[in-house]
C-alpha cells in the first residue's frame, strides 16, 4: 500500500545514492518538483533513465547527481539545446557521464520489457543507424520462427521511478490521463515508485479503462500541487512556453546556472517556496 | 527572389504539404513538419490523419504545437494511446503512409543525422538525438523530410547516420531489409529534391520560383545532380498563404502565455 507522505520523506527514503532511477512524463507531468528535492537532497551517482531528458535533467546532470544517463532525446522542445547535458557530455563538466542512447522505439521497448519482467525488448529498428556501433547494448537477433533479423535492447530496470500524475485517492490509488508517454511502463518497471500528485480526494470517480495505479504497486504519494511546473498538468495548467525559452539563457552558462539553482532550489525548502521565489525573482527581472 | 508576397519560408511549407494527400496517415515530425502538415489538412487534405509520437492519433490542432506532447494535440485527437502503443502496434507494424521528418544534416543519399557533429565519443556539437526517427525512418511507407537548404546542412557525407536514408544508394535499403521505401522526397528553401530511380542520390527535380541552379549549387554540400526535366515549382496560392497566415497568426497568440514564475 502506498503511503501518502510529503516529498522531502519520500525522497529521503526511497532514493539512494548510486541507485538507477527515472523521472518520466513526456512533455505532460513532468514531475519537476521530485527532481528538485533530488537536488536538494544531493544525491549522487545516479543513473538516470528518461526518453527526453528536458529540463529536469538538465538540472540534475548540471548539478552533478548523474553519472550515467539512459535517452533518446536530449534537447529542450521547441527551444534548442539542453546545455547543462551538453556541457557534460561535450566537456565533463561538472563530471563526466557515461550515456547510453537509444531511439524512442527502442527505450519504449524497453520500459515495456522492465514492466513485463523480461530480460530484453525486441523490436524492427535501428537499421542502418550509426547508434549500433556506439551502444553496445543494441543487439540483433534473428526471430525463431520466420528468421527475420529483428533489434533486441535490454529491459529498463529500475530501483525508484517518479512520475506525477493528476489525482490519487485516499488510499493511494493514482489516476493520470492525457499524454500518457511511458509512466505506467516505469512505475512497473521499478521496485520503488514515488508519484506526485496534483490533489488527493475522496473519490477517483474514474472510467472502466482508466489509467490507474493501483495503490500497492506504488510506495509514496505525495500531493504535490503544481508539482509538474514548467510543464504542464492536462485538465490543471498548461506548459510554461516562457519558461523553456528563459532556461536557454539560465543553463547556458555555468555560473548563472549554479546561482539560480542556489537561489531557487537549495535555498527554497520545497517546491511552493519555490514557486513563490521564481515569481519574485521573475518579477525583478521584468522590472529590470 | 521574384518580388512575390511570400517568404522562402512559406514556399517550403505550402510545397511539402501538397505532397502530402488527403486519407493518408502521417506520422509527424515536430516544427518544419508539423506545420506543413497541418497546412495540408487545412486546406487540400481533410482527412490527412496526422500522428505525435507521444501518443495522440488523428490530431487536429487548432495551434501549432510547440513541444511534441503538447495538450492541444490530446485534446483534438481521436484518441491518445501510450508511446510504447504508439510505436509498437501503430508505426512497427506498418500502418504509416508518410513519415514526415526534419533534420540537423542531411547527406546527398538522405541520411539524416541529428545526433553529433563530429566525433560521437568526442563531440563538437552534441544534437538532441534521434527520438522517433530512426524507426519511422525504416518502417514508414514513405518518408518526406523537410529542411533548410545551405552548405552546412547538406553534406557529401552526415558525421553519423542516426536515421537511415539510401545508406550508401542503389538497393541498399533492400540489402538491409527495411520495410519503407524510404525517403521519397526532400523539401528545401530553394527546391526539391528526389532520389534518383536508379543510384538513389537527391537530385533537383523541382526549383522555386525566382532560384536559380548556382544558388543550389552553393548552398549544397556535393556535386549535385538536376534531372533531366526539372519543373518550375508552382507558386503558393492565396489561399494556402492565408490559411498558413492566420495558423501562425493563432499560434504565436496563443504562446504569448503569462509571465515564467506564474
Amino acid at each position: 500500500m502506498a503511503q501518502i507522505t510529503s516529498l522531502r520523506e519520500a525522497v529521503k527514503e526511497l532514493v539512494a545514492d548510486g541507485d538507477t532511477v527515472a523521472l518520466e512524463g513526456f512533455t505532460h507531468l513532468i514531475p519537476f518538483a521530485a527532481g528538485h528535492e533530488i537536488i536538494r537532497q544531493e544525491l549522487e551517482r545516479l543513473t538516470l533513465v528518461r526518453m527526453t531528458p528536458d529540463l529536469i535533467y538538465d538540472q540534475l546532470v548540471g548539478m552533478g547527481c548523474a553519472t550515467g544517463l539512459v535517452f533518446s532525446w536530449g534537447g529542450n522542445p521547441g527551444v534548442g539545446s539542453l546545455h547543462r547535458l551538453r556541457d557534460a557530455i561535450e566537456r565533463g563538466w561538472p563530471h563526466p557521464l557515461e550515456i547510453e542512447e537509444h531511439s524512442h522505439a527502442a527505450l519504449a521497448n524497453a520500459y515495456v520489457a522492465g514492466a513485463s519482467g523480461l530480460p530484453f525488448a525486441v523490436l524492427r529498428g535501428y537499421s542502418g543507424s550509426d547508434l549500433v556501433k556506439h551502444n553496445p547494448n543494441i543487439r540483433f537477433i534473428n526471430c525463431p520462427f520466420t528468421g527475420e533479423e529483428l533489434a533486441a535492447v535490454p529491459a529498463v530496470k529500475l530501483d525508484t521511478a517518479v512520475i506525477h500524475a493528476q489525482k490519487a485517492d485516499r488510499r493511494g490509488n493514482v489516476l493520470l490521463w492525457g499524454v500518457l508517454g511511458v509512466q505506467k511502463e516505469a512505475a512497473l518497471a521499478a521496485r520503488r515508485v514515488i508519484v506526485t500528485v496534483e490533489e488527493i480526494v475522496d473519490d477517483l470517480d474514474a472510467w472502466p479503462n482508466a489509467c490507474i495505479l493501483p495503490s500497492w504497486v506504488v510506495s509514496a504519494v505525495c500531493c504535490v500541487p503544481g508539482g509538474s511546473f514548467p510543464s504542464y498538468a492536462h485538465g490543471y495548467y498548461d506548459r510554461n512556453n516562457p519558461f523553456y525559452q528563459q532556461w536557454d539563457g539560465i543553463a547556458r552558462d555555468r555560473d548563472r546556472f549554479r546561482a539560480w539553482v542556489q537561489r531557487h532550489i537549495l535555498d527554497t525548502a520545497d517546491f511552493d517556496e519555490f514557486r513563490r521565489v521564481l515569481a519574485e525573482t521573475s518579477e525583478a527581472e521584468q522590472r529590470g | 527572389m521574384t518580388g512575390a508576397d511570400y517568404d522562402t519560408n512559406e514556399i517550403m511549407t505550402v510545397t511539402a504539404s501538397r505532397r502530402l494527400r488527403d486519407g493518408a496517415v502521417c506520422f509527424v515530425g515536430i516544427g518544419l513538419p508539423s506545420t506543413a502538415a497541418n497546412l495540408a489538412r487545412l486546406t487540400h487534405a481533410p482527412d490527412l490523419v496526422l500522428i505525435y509520437e507521444s501518443g495522440p492519433i488523428g490530431a487536429k490542432p487548432h495551434v501549432l504545437p510547440l513541444s511534441i506532447g503538447d495538450g492541444e494535440l490530446a485534446e483534438t485527437a481521436d484518441t491518445v494511446v501510450s508511446t510504447p502503443e504508439i510505436f509498437r502496434y501503430w508505426l512497427q507494424s506498418g500502418r504509416i503512409d508518410v513519415g514526415f521528418l526534419g533534420a540537423a544534416q542531411i547527406d546527398r543519399y538522405a541520411n539524416i543525422n541529428t545526433t553529433v557533429i563530429g566525433d560521437y565519443e568526442h563531440p563538437k556539437v552534441r544534437l538532441p538525438g534521434a527520438g522517433g526517427a530512426p524507426e519511422i525512418a525504416g518502417s514508414a511507407h514513405e518518408v518526406l523530410i523537410m529542411l533548410r537548404q545551405s552548405g552546412r546542412s547538406f553534406v557529401d557525407t552526415v558525421d553519423f547516420i542516426t536515421s537511415v536514408g539510401h545508406l550508401d544508394g542503389g538497393n541498399a535499403r533492400e540489402r538491409l531489409g527495411l520495410p519503407g521505401k524510404g525517403p521519397v522526397g526532400v523539401v528545401t528553401d530553394l527546391c526539391v529534391m528526389t532520389p534518383d530511380p536508379e543510384t538513389r542520390e537527391l537530385t533537383v527535380t523541382e526549383i522555386h520560383p525566382g532560384v536559380t541552379r548556382e544558388q543550389i549549387r552553393e548552398a549544397t554540400g556535393w556535386p549535385v545532380r538536376f534531372a533531366e526535366r526539372v519543373t518550375d515549382t508552382p507558386e503558393p496560392s492565396r489561399h494556402e498563404l492565408e490559411v498558413l497566415r492566420d495558423l501562425k497568426r493563432r499560434t504565436d497568440e496563443a504562446h504569448r502565455s503569462d509571465a515564467v514564475g506564474r
